[in-house]
């Protein structure tokens, strides 16, 4: 049992992991300390650091072409907590540690402390929570532990929650409100199937439960609750009521962040359980449940985003629709298709997560530069701001899954593999999706091209329009992805074994 | 039927009890009770799964108690963030209903708000 050992024991570069999680917890306790204006530039001084740290755990991972492993105080599992950073964890790690500055630069111009304040409440929670979300999110990516992962999703959800109702207006606060339910009534089922596992094996740590996991009655129990749980925070249809309400009022920054990165934490353990703790089910019938409600999600996300009014409401209903092609992957995880499936489910967090947030920046940009985001009002309006309606009908092509973008590249992989495995009716679902998600861009771009232009407000900064086009062009470039990135993308994978057998 | 089992069908009656106060009761305050109530089922699970140590001739397994202990500080987190936020809204608005019709649309985007 070589991989055994290779999982409990501490790896170079292993010293990385903690690092990834302390820094922004670091940057959030200096930010309460210090406070007011300084809170601001502790996030922006360490995201750089962060960044540095997410790329070197991506290095090693790929030097060594293993799992890096990190115990806590040299304590080997079951006693002790094990860090590990696979392939896929070291992807979003970097894309975290891309995304947040990216967020963090444009909210510079609209969540800062005025001048003539030491301290504002509204900036204060944003600088500091960024930074929480992205401690959680390192921890969610790096947990070795289910019931460390817990901790981790808690974080994760208390971090995202108050960035929701930032501006304080009450159907803010409802909507905030309402999320935290949702995303507690999902951490109290994990933590009953996590309770479940633990009294059926005695143990939680991944690498040591993986191998003892049969097809017993309370395995499924925990696995259904676990993934119900997850489900919830993840929005995925029919849990998704939260999302549109929660993502449409927060602050465009804020939006980014939660659309782009806080839903795929949870989206993350649920590729963790089922494709790293669960190996021993057979998966293919929670697998096609999963794909089902992820098919559902597609067309009712898609149809919902055609009849919105608002634009930035439109852009929340396309991520319930965009949440629902994470899940095709799932029934197709045996057989020779497998790897492109993974990879497909992969890209599209990837290529999701940059167009998401690219769009949400650049409407943020309209409705701060026209006075509002009513659709059927931005006639013109891309004649007088170029730039910003480029970046939103860029991080478009990715979500319709046109080439050359990421989308393009996740829909190709994941229609390929749903039609070697002969399981052509997701490839159906796609397709339509992307013609739906066709429909409600064009019902935003075709008039702003044409017809009168509107009186702006003020123009769009020329940096923060920036910051919204490099994130499509990423979404863009993702494309281009080689094959050795797929390869990366399976180090560290118990399913990539058992495929090759 | 041995206490561990009575034990065990108490938990798991609270957590049914709770997740039907979740999902059936529009006031956001009963919302995070029902929520407390699950929360206490899940741990006299966890109480259950210790016990089962103390079979394999141990006093009692002490990790599932060390998850219990944090379980209850995140519940206690998540409990009061909720009624913070139930407050704010009762002071914004003069009602604290999750009822998304209730709320006037934003009628700029919450561009002015940003």
């Amino acid at each position: 049992m070589t991989a055994g050992v290779s999982a409990i024991a501490a790896t170079a570069g292993g010293g990385l992991l903690p690092l990834a999680i302390l820094l922004p917890a670091l940057g959030v306790l200096l930010s309460f300390l210090i406070g007011g204006r300084r809170s601001e530039w502790i996030a922006l001084g360490l995201m750089p650091l962060e960044l540095v740290v997410a790329v070197g755990i991506a290095y090693f991972v790929w030097r060594s072409g293993q799992p890096l492993v990190y115990t806590l105080a040299g304590y080997t599992p079951p006693l002790g907590i094990a860090l590990r950073a696979d392939g896929f964890s070291a992807v979003m790690l970097v894309t975290a540690g891309l995304i947040a500055p990216a967020a963090a630069l444009y909210a510079r111009a609209n969540i800062a402390t005025p001048q003539e304040l030491t301290e504002k409440r509204a900036p204060l929670v944003f600088w500091t929570l960024l930074q929480g979300i992205q401690a959680a999110l390192s921890l969610v990516f790096l947990g070795g532990d289910l019931f460390n992962l817990y901790v981790g999703l808690e974080l994760l959800t208390f971090a995202a929650v108050p960035l929701v109702s930032l501006d304080g207006r009450p159907e803010t606060v409802a909507a905030a409100l309402r999320y935290l339910l949702f995303a507690l009534f999902g951490s109290v089922f994990y933590l009953l199937g996590v309770a479940l596992l633990y009294g059926a094996y005695g143990t939680l740590d991944i690498a040591l439960l993986a191998p003892l996991i049969r097809p017993e009655p309370a395995v499924w129990l925990a696995a259904g609750l676990m993934t119900a749980g997850l489900l919830a925070k993840t929005a995925l249809f029919p849990l998704h009521l939260w999302l549109p309400p929660a993502h449409a009022n927060a602050p465009a920054a804020a939006s980014a962040v939660l659309s782009g990165l806080v839903v795929k934490g949870s989206f993350f353990l649920v590729v963790r359980l089922w494709f790293d703790v669960l190996v021993g089910l057979p998966g293919v019938i929670p697998g096609t449940i999963l794909a089902t409600l992820g098919s559902a999600a597609i067309l009712f996300g898609s149809v919902l985003a055609l009849r919105q009014a608002r634009l930035k409401l439109l852009i929340a209903y396309s991520t319930v629709a965009q949440i629902g092609y994470l899940f095709i992957m799932f029934p197709l995880g045996h057989g020779p298709w497998a790897a492109d499936a993974f990879s497909g489910g992969v890209m599209q967090a990837l290529s999701h997560a940059f167009a998401k947030a690219a769009m949400f920046l650049s409407a943020g940009l309209i409705a701060e530069s026209v006075g509002h985001d009513r659709i059927a009002e931005l006639g013109g309006a891309a004649r007088v701001m170029p730039v910003t309606f480029l970046a939103l009908g860029l991080g478009g092509l990715s979500l319709m899954g046109l080439p050359p973008s990421g989308g393009f590249a996740a829909k190709w992989l994941l229609m390929k593999a749903s039609v070697e495995a002969g399981q052509w009716v997701w490839a159906l679902v796609m397709a339509a999706g992307g013609l739906l998600a066709g429909g409600y861009l064009y019902r935003v771009l075709a008039p702003a091209l044409s017809g009168e232009s509107p009186q702006l407000k003020k123009a769009p900064a020329r940096g923060r329009e920036r910051v919204a086009l490099v994130l499509a062009l990423v979404a863009l470039l993702l494309a281009f992805a080689p094959p050795s990135f797929f390869a990366f993308l399976q180090i560290g994978r118990p399913a990539a074994g058992l495929a090759l057998q | 039927m041995t206490s561990a089992t009575l034990a065990g069908l108490v938990g798991a009656a609270l957590v049914g009890l709770g997740l039907y106060g979740l999902i059936a009761n529009p006031q956001p305050l009963r919302k995070i009770l029902a929520f407390n109530l699950m929360g206490s089922g899940v741990f006299l699970v966890f109480g259950i799964v210790a016990r089962k140590g103390a079979a394999a001739g141990l006093q009692a397994d002490p990790v599932p108690q060390a998850m219990v202990i944090t379980g209850i500080v995140v519940a206690f987190a998540a409990s009061a963030l909720a009624v913070a936020l139930v407050l704010r809204l009762f002071e914004a608005a003069g009602q604290a209903t999750l009822d998304p019709d209730a709320w006037a649309k934003p009628p700029d985007g919450g561009a002015g708000a940003e």
